[in-house]
């Protein structure tokens, strides 16, 4: 059975060169980067090559860059760090409706802390407005975290903008940037912002590793506390082989960026065009401030689940934000927040494209679900409802 | 995650659709949660001759339902009414925790159904 994996927004598959370059560093270079010996010496420099190669895709000094175990350390760190460490000045914080729950459940912690917390709301299309940020800034903000684009909707959010109020405002910029990051073109500078986040294994290298960038000068407290490594912001002997991994992904990515971004960009427009075309089918999200490799769409009259184990039975990885698919009783945040009503929401579908992806994967797919959506409905007591509705003239 | 009964029951739902003129028709759940199911049966002289289901839900849902009127085809309707959601989900070998209480509600739309069935005999006999 022909198997195509479009799931790359929770994972993706590790490129073979990372594995090489992640093997080499085991076999080879086990030392501990901050020994003195040549062992160390030889550990220390892959570290710091690392580094370079992460910050080069970012556009940062390799200085700026600390090492986490991924994104979501990365997101904690940048919200507890900055909150705790400015506490003095301020105790509001802003994020908004569609974080990931990286961010919004770090919010929420600092709330029983007894920091204020502003939640923006989104727009239909997932994105914050201007007018909302202005109106939520008080003196006693100390900082403002929004993402760079939504995971489940692909929305791109206008951070550039958005830092410049902020900075204005004399607060601290911090963009969960885990879903971007090595996907479109990214730069620290350009947007402005003060921090940072991003993740290996969006990005063909390996899980348990990731990064937030620091711009200089910025204070932050770190969250745990031992030896001196990471600038003394993240302590602790350094994730070596999952570093060179990451920074053999994040050369890869600043190779290929912009081959690849024009042919994610080709295939997700027909992979929303075909899908779309099926009657009661809807993009989520907006339609062209959106991730190259994102789709989301709403299917009226069927639940997630079902179709993601439909689908799985024909080869096809996907997601839901169906609550059946998270373990809770609500869909997705995300939608709920765009205002997608519940029983819409719990019909969603995200696929999300990769460098595996090829224009025969959308055939098949595009060929496929159509199959299974007209399976579902065919059982679904909402959609002869609806055709009731139709027949029946109302009264 | 699921049972290969479960997902028997989920890729190949047996008595799927309705009954033209149904003695009795139960519905539970909404879609603010998630899952509906809706029961069909046809009864004569207080046997279950046929049920059909419509589902919407996750594969738990559809699994349930389905199993569900395996169970009870030929049955009388007190034997029926002693089905319970856990016999149910037993008889799929299972289901995950998650799913014990949201999605496993087919017994409960069938006696839904059961109790249309004996409210409209008791209306015609008026």
């Amino acid at each position: 059975m022909r198997r195509v994996y479009l799931d790359h927004g929770a994972t993706t598959p590790v490129h073979p060169e990372v594995i090489e370059a992640m093997v080499a560093c085991m076999r080879d270079h086990f030392g501990n980067p901050s020994s003195v010996h040549s062992f160390g010496r030889e550990a220390k420099k892959l570290l710091e090559d690392a580094r370079s190669n992460v910050a080069k895709l970012i556009g940062a000094r390799p200085e700026e860059i600390i090492f986490t175990s991924g994104g979501t350390e990365a997101d904690n760190l940048a919200i507890f760090g900055v909150a705790r460490a400015m506490r003095k000045k301020g105790n509001h914080i802003i994020t908004s409706a569609i974080e990931h729950h990286a961010v919004l459940d770090a919010c929420l912690a600092l709330k029983k802390e007894g920091f204020e917390i502003t939640v923006l709301p989104v727009d239909e299309y997932g994105m914050v407005k201007i007018e909302d940020l202005k109106a939520a800034l008080r003196p006693e903000t100390t900082l403002v975290t929004i993402m760079h684009a939504n995971n489940e909707v692909g929305t791109i959010q206008p951070i550039q903008e958005i830092t410049r109020i902020v900075k204005e405002h004399g607060a601290i910029m911090h963009t969960d940037a885990v879903q971007t990051a090595g996907k479109i073109p990214v730069d620290v500078n350009d947007l402005g912002v003060d921090l940072l986040s991003a993740s290996s294994h969006k990005i063909y290298g390996p899980k348990g590793v990731g990064c937030l960038y620091i711009r200089k000068g910025t204070k932050l407290f770190p969250l745990t506390h031992g030896g001196g490594q990471e600038r003394k912001r993240r302590p602790g002997t350094e994730n070596l082989p999952g570093i060179v991994g990451f920074g053999k992904a994040a050369e890869i990515m600043t190779r290929d960026l912009p081959e690849e971004t024009s042919r994610m960009t080709k295939l997700r427009n027909r992979l929303i065009e075909g899908l779309t075309a099926i009657p009661e089918v809807k993009l989520n999200g907006h339609s062209t401030d959106r991730l190259p490799i994102n789709v989301n769409v709403s299917i009226r009259y069927i639940e997630g689940e079902s179709l993601l184990l439909m689908l799985d039975m024909k080869g096809i990885a996907g997601s839901s934000g169906s609550a059946c698919t998270s373990g809770s009783l609500d869909p997705s945040h995300v939608l709920l927040a765009m205002g997608i009503p519940h029983e819409i929401a719990h019909g969603s579908l995200r696929l999300t494209l990769g460098r595996d992806n090829s224009e025969a994967d959308i055939d098949y797919v595009l060929q496929v679900v159509p199959e299974i959506i007209e399976r579902l409905r065919a059982m679904s007591p909402l959609y002869d409802r609806k055709e009731a509705q139709t027949c029946t003239p109302i009264k | 995650m699921y049972t290969d009964k479960v997902m028997d029951h989920f890729m190949n739902p047996r008595n799927v659709g309705e009954i033209e003129k149904p003695s009795g028709v139960g519905e539970v759940g909404n879609p603010t949660c998630g899952d509906i199911m809706r029961i069909y049966i046809d009864v004569e002289d207080d046997i279950i001759k046929d049920v059909k289901f419509k589902t919407f839900g996750c594969g738990a849902a559809i699994a349930t339902s389905s199993i569900c009127t395996e169970l009870v085809i030929g049955k009388s309707i007190d034997e029926a009414l002693k089905l319970t959601n856990e016999a149910v989900a037993e008889a799929l070998d299972g289901l995950p925790p998650q799913k014990m209480h949201c999605s496993n509600l087919a017994a409960d739309a069938l006696h839904k159904a059961i109790a249309d069935y004996k409210a409209k005999r008791e209306d015609s006999k008026e």
